[in-house]
């Protein structure tokens, strides 16, 4: 690809991002959007950011993850606890800046967790891997649940500064999602996709699998602890049992849905999966019961999910919808 | 003294429901490689019919476990073959959501029917203390042990000697070498989910009659725990399902008297961690070699 080309697409996605934040900003302004939907907004970002860095464990990496939750568990209540503990010390720094401290906080105490968690649990494949990690997911619950000191226990965790805004939350979320788009287009990304491809045949033509494998699995932790970050100073209360297994299969389920591979296919599962409940609402009842039939209706007749490993991409719609003769099979894989 | 032959008794009594229910993950496990994430629903399911039919007909227990357990089987039977038949060849993490899937419809879907407020579950056995030396002991204990251990030989002796038992072991060892010796691979794969989920409806009953009451997320921590006992025997083992979900109800019935009752959560699956980290296929599970 040329140079012009690229700095093209650049401009193209750049002006989108803008273009979104300046819609989205000015309905805000003007009343349009009110504090229920804005939230729901906020919880869609959230939902990005958990679902492409589950996407990278699962759908680049390969590794089947059902703790996402705990991860993002240890970002909130790491990210939490900073920001009580700066605000009391010095109450005077701007809310960006402590947002920034404490999300930093949050991505390198779940990464670390990651770290820990991976290099036991990564050595197991497939099954035994999902199962691990359910495992560690229940126990940090469970740790939470019992360091009362720290964390409020049961009671949960009040007093949290509500520093999240709807800015922070849309920039934070492109600069997640920015970060998985080069990750995954890199030599490394492609060093962790050739693990999921094929574990032996990585090794042996000198790809480091254990190296990266614990690597992208870190990652992923640490970038769901900025979710939880996001999570734990937006809604100011933290409650040990939300993160509890059904929220990880909340976060797989918008990966697999989306499509396993495609960063694209999880930002609008994840728009899609938080505004169906809502949308659902007045079915209260029925709500779950329909949520859960079409997974199972999804995964019969389109297991790939919405987007398989393809990327959505202002070129290929416009390849699709003009120049129709010329469609190649076109994906973002190689 | 006492208190520890008491605890070891009641570990006993939570580990046989828990070994019920890992019995049907791991004859499903073995046949088709599925964790069968909505093996605790039906378990739920179970404990529902027998609700349902001790309320609007008082029949005894005797007949209303063989009843509800054959409901649930039915029931188990339909469900594989509308949701788990079409993805038997997928990814396996198809297969997993599928389950994960039907997991939730069934929660939701006994949460329209009876509401989620917990329905009493009416006294089915009579519940009076035995006591043996200075031991005391209920009848639904003694009742949930013994009826387990039949089950459990009963289906030890199914699978060693009768014939489909002998098929569903082959099906599990090569399913394409036993479709060339004429054994009907579907239908073997659906007995294995009507017995497996007989047994967990069996759990259900015993397991609503024990804390007296029904409702519709009663499956998810039992199934959870019993589905980490047969990852802890070794999962697609029936032995190894006994064993690790007596080895679960005593960890956490002891972890509960003697650590703390909130810790033992966390124990139970810090032990399945620790299993799995030195003996990946479980305590009793063979090591295989991976293949190029």
């Amino acid at each position: 690809m040329s140079k012009q080309i690229k700095i093209k697409k650049l401009g193209i996605n750049v002006s989108a991002i803008v273009l979104l934040y300046i819609i989205l900003k000015s309905a805000i302004t003007f009343g349009l959007i009110t504090r229920y939907h804005q939230g729901i907004i906020i919880f869609i970002m959230i939902n990005i950011i958990l679902a492409t860095s589950l996407n990278l464990a699962t759908g680049f990496l390969g590794q089947l993850t059902l703790g996402h939750a705990g991860f993002m568990a240890v970002g909130a209540y790491a990210s939490a606890i900073t920001s009580i503990e700066v605000r009391a010390l010095l109450p005077n720094m701007p809310d960006f800046m402590l947002l920034i401290i404490s999300l930093i906080i949050a991505a390198i105490a779940a990464g670390i967790v990651g770290v820990l968690i991976g290099i036991p649990a990564l050595r197991l494949r497939g099954d035994y891997l999902a199962i691990i990690t359910l495992g560690f997911g229940e126990v940090i619950r469970v740790v939470i649940n019992n360091m009362r000191g720290l964390t409020g226990g049961a009671q949960g965790l009040t007093g949290i500064p509500r520093i999240v805004k709807f800015d922070s939350v849309f920039w934070v979320t492109v600069f997640v999602v920015l970060i998985l788009y080069r990750l995954t287009h890199s030599r490394q990304g492609r060093a962790i996709m050739s693990i999921r491809e094929d574990e032996i045949a990585a090794e042996a033509v000198g790809i480091k699998t254990t190296h990266f494998k614990v690597m992208g699995f870190a990652f992923a932790a640490g970038l769901a602890g900025v979710g939880g970050g996001l999570y734990a100073n937006y809604l100011a209360f933290l409650d040990p049992n939300t993160f509890n297994f059904m929220r990880s299969v909340e976060i797989l389920v918008i990966v697999v849905l989306g499509g396993m591979g495609s960063l694209t296919g999880s930002i609008i599962a994840a728009i899609v999966l938080t505004i169906m409940p809502e949308a659902l609402r007045s079915f209260a009842d029925y709500r779950l019961l329909l949520y859960s039939f079409l997974l199972v209706v999804m995964m019969i007749f389109r297991p790939e999910g919405l987007f398989g490993r393809r990327e959505f991409s202002f070129d290929g719609v416009k390849e699709k919808f003009f120049n129709k003769d010329k469609i190649q099979e076109k994906t973002n894989i190689s | 003294m006492v208190l520890f032959l008491q605890q070891m008794i009641n570990g006993l009594s939570v580990g046989s429901i828990y070994a019920l229910i890992a019995l049907g993950y791991t004859m499903v496990y073995g046949i088709i490689k599925l964790i069968n994430f909505a093996h605790g629903e039906l378990m739920m399911t179970g404990a529902y019919f027998a609700f349902l039919i001790v309320v609007t007909s008082g029949l005894p227990f005797l007949i209303v476990v063989p009843l509800s357990m054959l409901l649930a089987a039915v029931f188990s039977v339909v469900i594989e073959r509308i949701a788990y038949k079409p993805i038997r060849k997928a990814p396996r993490i198809s297969a997993l959501i599928t389950a994960i899937g039907v997991s939730l419809f069934l929660q939701n879907l006994a949460q329209v029917i009876f509401k989620a407020d917990p329905k009493i579950m009416p006294e089915l056995i009579d519940k009076r203390p035995i006591d043996i030396g200075p031991l005391q002991i209920s009848t639904v204990t003694l009742t949930t042990l013994a009826l387990a251990i039949v089950f459990m030989v009963i289906l030890e002796i199914f699978i060693k000697k009768s014939k489909p038992g002998k098929a569903m072991r082959a099906v599990s060892e090569d399913k394409d070498a036993a479709i060339l010796m004429g054994i009907n691979v579907n239908r073997t794969i659906s007995l294995t989910f009507a017995i497996g989920s007989a047994l967990g409806a069996l759990a259900g009953v015993l397991y609503a009659i024990t804390y007296t009451q029904v409702f519709p997320t009663m499956g998810v921590m039992p199934g959870l725990k019993a589905f980490v006992a047969a990852v802890l025997g070794g999962i697609g083992f029936i032995p190894g399902a006994v064993l690790g979900g007596f080895t679960i109800g005593m960890v956490e019935t002891f972890s509960r008297a003697y650590i703390s009752s909130q810790w033992s959560d966390a124990i139970v699956f810090g032990l399945l961690i620790v299993v799995l980290l030195f003996k990946p296929t479980g305590i009793l599970g063979r090591n295989e070699k991976e293949k190029v």
